[in-house]
């Protein structure tokens, strides 16, 4: 089985995440970044299905220099070698352009030896879209289960458990797919100290767009086909009124709820 | 004026609420033209009038079993025919996978998750989004090809209007290469009664402070007429379904209304509820962050607090 795990690095959610006001993109230079949490699940679970049989596991990143901490994070855990794209043309791309280099990344990646299953988050905790995946899909022409809280490989399909609104259902793409998995699905590993050892001497190969035949005409903030025209800091919340219970805060609640129209 | 799509959000041609917002947001941009795929024509075709919809296409047969990519080729097709002025499709995982797939095949540029959507000032849309787990409020616009939006539940009021619902059957036969993947089995979810988590005007949650006991929750809930909300840390010790999860990784609320009970406010839990327009928290511990968010809380014990508030308000109601 041979997996490419598609992960991404993004600016740490515990710090003040903010925009690049010289061309309203995601400031990634002034806050620091780490391997997005969401996708360490499918890193997870794709050395599962590796350690369960046999196979490889390739981590994908498309991303500027300091992306090559979410690779170094996943090789620790585990992964077999890492992908780096990295172009300056890149920077600002939206969705469609990053999927767009993922695309032609992945295909590169099979021409040597066929993927069998392309695995991501469900989301990334930055720009939390949620659309690489399928649109990943779409442009490598892969049947896509997405949002697995539950994965089985076997044979030439993966069969997945989705938990939706209305229905819990179950789920199977013939391989070559894609799967996203979300936080349901396993308990992501630390890496070990055997295992960051090991990583440092993992193969990375780092590609440029012209290793993969993309026009930086394609890529970048001038491709987008969205533009973001401004932003604005919501305005913190005051605080309101706390109130300590002393036998009387339920009363207290129903007169806030009744003085508000709630009730 | 041009044809505005939306694609219509319904159980069984129950149409939900999220499609009557669609079609009211569609006549800020153009004429809006239903489009309805599945079991349940006739149940939905009042209601979509109802709101105005000028047109419906509509199509019938397996385009369900295969999951999304049906119906991002559906409205491929109708975009080629019927160069709308925008794609309105809601903003559940279903709805951002179709509005993926369709922004890729017809190059087009896409929003996800706006909270609105006017026409923009030079022509095209203006939407807004709330990001960085509601830290900011960004507007943005689509320069390329069909504005194609997914809009967030309660992102307008909907308003009646009577539309001429005209029926267009659409010829339409699912590609090949869309049945890779398909559903296998379904198994329905247990119906609670309750009003839909991200569609509810008052939502009441609990976290791990409840120690698995939701019924004072629940009753409190039930007591406004709102919707139950869970935090992962509830939802992973299985006390209540992950449907019901708020946050990062479960639903994003926006009601008028958010009562969190033992709750502490972690980022990810905000990232679900930092837009309501009222916060309000009980919890034992008075450093709890999610206080920081409130416009009132009760420092104490939800077994106390809960039970007496939902007594207070039961009798208030009478
Ligand atoms: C990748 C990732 C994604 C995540 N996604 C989500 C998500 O979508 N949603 C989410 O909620 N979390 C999410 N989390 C988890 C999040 O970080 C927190 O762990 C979680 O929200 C904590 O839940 P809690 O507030 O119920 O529990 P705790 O943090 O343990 O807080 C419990 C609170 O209850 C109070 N309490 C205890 N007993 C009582 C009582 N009798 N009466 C009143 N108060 C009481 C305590 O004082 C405490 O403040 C995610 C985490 C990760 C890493
Ligand atoms: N720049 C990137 N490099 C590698 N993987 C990515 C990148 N952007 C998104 N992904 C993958 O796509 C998933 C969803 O991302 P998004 O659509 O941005 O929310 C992530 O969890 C990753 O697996």
């Amino acid at each position: 089985m041979n997996i490419v795990v598609c992960v991404k690095y993004v600016p740490d959610a515990q710090a003040e995440r903010t925009f690049d006001s010289s061309d309203n993109t995601t400031d990634r230079a002034n806050v620091d970044g780490l391997l997005s949490e969401l996708d360490e699940y499918a890193v997870e679970e794709a050395l599962k299905i590796v350690e369960a049989g046999e196979g490889e596991v390739t981590v994908l990143t498309v991303g500027p220099a300091s992306a090559a901490d979410a690779i170094k994070k996943s090789l620790q855990m585990g992964a077999h070698r890492g992908v780096h794209v990295d172009d300056d043309a890149i920077h600002g791309s939206d969705a469609i352009a990053t999927s767009l280099v993922l695309a032609e990344a992945i295909k590169k990646i099979g021409a040597e030896t066929p993927v069998d299953l392309v695995m991501t988050g469900m989301a990334s905790t930055d720009g939390a879209m949620g659309v690489v995946p399928t649109m990943l899909a779409e442009r490598l022409g892969l049947p896509a289960v997405t949002l697995a809280s539950e994965l089985e490989v076997d044979g030439g399909s993966a069969t997945i458990r989705r938990d939706g609104d209305t229905s819990t259902q179950s789920i199977t793409a013939t391989l070559p797919a894609l799967v996203s998995v979300t936080d349901q699905i396993n308990e992501p590993r630390y890496p070990s100290f055997k295992g960051i050892m090991a990583a440092k001497k993992k193969p990375v190969e780092h590609w440029s767009l012209a290793d993969l035949g993309v026009d930086a005409s394609q890529v970048g903030l001038d491709a987008a086909w969205t533009r973001v025209e401004a932003f604005t800091a919501r305005p913190p919340r005051s605080q309101g009124e706390i109130v300590n219970d002393e036998g009387d805060g339920g009363q207290k609640l129903a007169a806030f709820l009744g003085e508000h129209k709630f009730v | 004026m041009a044809e505005v799509l939306v694609l219509v959000d319904h159980v069984e041609g129950k149409v939900r609420k999220t499609t009557a917002e669609l079609l009211t947001i569609a006549r800020r941009l153009g004429e809006p033209s239903a489009v309805f795929v599945g079991a349940g024509f006739d149940a939905a075709k009042d209601s979509l009038a109802k709101y105005g919809a000028e047109k419906i296409y509509h199509v019938e047969g397996d385009v369900l079993d295969y999951l999304v990519v049906p119906q991002a080729e559906l409205l491929a097709q109708l975009v080629a025919s019927t160069s709308p002025a925008a794609v309105l499709v809601p903003s559940s995982p279903e709805g951002k996978e179709i509005a993926a797939r369709l922004a890729v095949k017809t190059e087009s540029g896409l929003i996800t998750d706006a909270v609105d959507v006017q026409a923009g000032e030079g022509g095209g849309v203006a939407t807004t989004q709330s990001v960085f787990a509601g830290g900011y409020t960004v507007s943005a616009t689509v320069t390329k090809g069909t504005p194609i939006i997914t809009v967030k539940p309660n992102s307008a009021t909907p308003e009646e209007v009577s539309g001429a619902a005209v029926d267009e059957v659409v010829d339409f036969t699912v590609s090949d290469n869309a049945k890779g993947a398909k559903i296998a089995s379904s198994k329905p979810k247990e119906v609670s009664g309750r009003p839909e988590l991200s569609e509810a005007a008052i939502v009441v949650s609990g976290g791990r402070g409840t120690a698995g006991d939701f019924s004072k929750v629940e009753e409190f809930a039930d007591s406004l007429g709102a919707a139950v909300g869970a935090s992962r840390a509830a939802v992973d010790a299985g006390w209540y379904p992950h449907a019901s999860q708020v946050g990062q990784t479960g639903k994003q609320v926006s009601p008028q209304l958010y009562v969190a009970c033992g709750i502490s406010g972690a980022i990810q839990h905000r990232a679900g509820m930092q837009t309501s327009k009222t916060i309000i928290a009980v919890n034992k511990d008075n450093e709890a962050p999610i206080f920081e968010l409130v416009d009132f809380g009760v420092v104490g014990d939800l077994f106390a607090v809960l039970p007496q508030a939902t007594e207070a308000i039961n009798a208030a109601k009478g």
